[in-house]
């Protein structure tokens, strides 16, 4: 029923003392948007490179689709599709010079490299700006233009590596938009990001990464559930926000009730992923 | 092995697209320097002087063809390569597609190699209309063909060895131009101390522009310089296999 498509044991890696990634046994199934969830520094990037076979493990191993990056290199590269956090398009063509360049990496012959750009550019309403040269684009249209140039042969799994930085409010919900669409169209998604509500909102099944170490993994209302799907933030002296967790509204309206009078400001709320990572490590995702 | 072509084909043609774009600026930039040199040195310094019972000038062209197909080929593979790698990160996008090292390696040449032959024939042109004596043979263009690829497989390993934009111009002021000038390009290495003499035949260009030379005068051709070269060809080559798998750990 369930295909495993990304799976990892053990996965390790580290650049002399830093452990980026340490001991990660995760499974990815094919068809679901996996969400890697994780402040700056906390091994996503690293997790992502190895997957991709751009940095080779200290230990351990990932494997994609039964088969081991390390040793089946050639096989797995035509799996997969990835997006890396930082613009990876050669800025000195168009974005159909990128994508042909995709093809021609890839092999597709010449009647294919031109069906399935024209289809891409359409499916991304790119197709306008297609002859553009990549710096001329805006942020939300270089995303764009990225993905599909990494659709182009077809992969099974997109990896997305925080694909939202640095882009406006409605670019983002345009992309998650077309990440649900891609998903829906039978692509398997695994994308990172330190946005907590891009993982809500786009995420089947999410793991949370602190200090290279996978300290959570399920789907965001279990894992908000585990600890309590109402917050209740208080605000203490002027000082402190405190936060306290209850299963549900009656529960927390009963603790609000029976507050002391020198505890101010109160805000019920439905509980977020950020509550549950600040819970699981003392700080928060935009810290560090 | 056609597979392999196509991969190599496929890595130039990004590059190529580039040169296409931007041919005239990129050709006029490396000529300046060759063309200052065959004026400053040829035309203005050499004109009375003989060398070696032939006219500075007709000495000194053969010499600045090899400069200019190394430093050309060098700079054409190793500063697009360098920008692929650290400022528009698609070098990324090679690593992880199907295509093998190999054919990475070659396809990253090619560009410099191609350029390099531009730049030399340009020159060669100029150099044919200055000095009446100056013959081309296939041989000729053979050694021009290896100089050239040889000098961009060594931008490429340069490329991946050095990590950073200052360190590649650093590179380029210790070494490149240096050897631009010093590796029998001006003068002959039989005026030099056998010390120094020792130091400049480990340098490619050394053999390059003494082969470019003895085909172009008509002189007795040092097939083990030849030899020389193709062994640099191929010692680039394997380092730059060598240097791409260690920089994937
Ligand atoms: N090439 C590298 N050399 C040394 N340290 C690295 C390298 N890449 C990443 N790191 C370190 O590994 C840790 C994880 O980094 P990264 O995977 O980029 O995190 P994220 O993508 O989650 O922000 C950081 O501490 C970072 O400094
Ligand atoms: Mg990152």
């Amino acid at each position: 029923m369930l295909k495993e498509c990304i799976v990892t044991e053990k996965l390790t890696k580290c650049y002399g003392n830093v452990k980026a990634v340490q001991d990660l046994d995760l499974t990815v199934y094919s068809g679901e948007i996996f969400g890697f969830l994780g402040p700056n520094g906390a091994g996503k990037t690293t997790t992502i490179r190895i997957m991709t076979t751009l940095t080779k493990p200290t230990s351990g191993r990932v494997r994609i689709n039964g088969l081991d990056v390390v040793k089946d290199t050639e096989k797995v590269k035509k799996m997969f599709g990835v997006v890396q956090q930082h613009l990876s398009l050669d800025r000195d063509l168009t974005v159909r010079e990128n994508m042909e360049f995709h093809a021609r990496l890839h092999h597709l012959s010449s009647s294919e490299r031109k069906r399935r750009i024209n289809e891409l550019l359409d499916y991304v309403e790119l197709t306008e700006h297609a002859d553009k040269m990549v710096d001329t684009l805006s942020g939300g249209m270089k995303k764009r233009a990225a993905i599909v140039s990494s659709l182009v042969h077809e992969p099974e799994v997109l990896f997305l590596d925080e694909p939202t930085v640095g882009l406006d409010a409605q670019a983002r919900r345009r992309l998650w938009d077309l990440v649900r669409r891609l998903n829906s169209d039978g692509t398997t998604i695994f994308l990172t990001t330190h946005y907590i509500e891009e993982a809500e909102a786009l995420c089947g099944r999410v793991g949370i990464i602190h200090q290279g170490r996978l300290i959570a993994l399920d789907n965001p209302l279990e894992l908000r559930r585990k600890l309590g799907l109402i917050t209740v933030e208080t605000l203490v002296d002027n000082k402190e926000t405190h936060y306290k967790f209850f299963a549900d509204r009656a529960a927390a309206t009963k603790y609000v009730q029976n507050l002391p009078p020198d505890v101010k400001t109160i805000i019920i709320r439905d509980s977020n992923l950020e509550d549950v990572f600040v819970e699981l490590t003392g700080q928060k995702v935009g810290d560090v | 092995m056609s597979d392999a072509l196509k991969d190599v084909y496929s890595i130039l043609w990004v590059d190529l697209r580039n040169l296409r774009r931007h041919w005239r600026s990129l050709v006029a930039t490396s000529l300046v320097q060759p063309l200052l040199y065959l004026v400053a040195f040829g035309y203005g310094l050499g004109k009375g002087i003989s060398l070696e019972g032939v006219s500075y000038l007709a000495f000194v062209i053969p010499g600045i063809i090899a400069l200019t197909s190394f430093s050309t080929s060098f700079s054409g593979a190793a500063s697009k390569l360098q920008v692929d790698r650290f400022f528009y990160k698609s070098f990324d996008e090679c690593l992880m597609s199907p295509v093998s090292l190999y054919s990475i390696i070659v396809g990253k040449a090619l560009i410099g190699v191609i350029r390099g032959l531009i730049s030399s024939f340009a020159i060669l042109l100029v150099g044919l209309a200055l000095s009446p004596m100056f013959i081309i043979s296939p041989l000729f263009v053979l050694v021009l063909l290896v100089s050239c690829f040889v000098f961009a497989l060594f931008g490429v390993l340069v490329a991946f060895v050095i990590d950073s934009h200052q360190g590649m111009s650093t590179f380029n002021s210790l070494v490149i131009l240096p050897m631009t000038f010093l590796c029998g390009t001006f003068f002959s290495l039989s005026q030099l101390p056998a010390a120094a003499k020792a130091v400049l035949y480990v340098l490619p260009l050394t053999h390059s522009s003494e082969c470019l030379r003895a085909t172009a005068l008509a002189q007795p051709f040092p097939f083990w310089s030849f030899c020389v070269l193709f062994a640099f060809g191929l010692a680039f080559f394997l380092a730059s296999v060598f240097v791409l798998k260690k920089k994937s750990v």
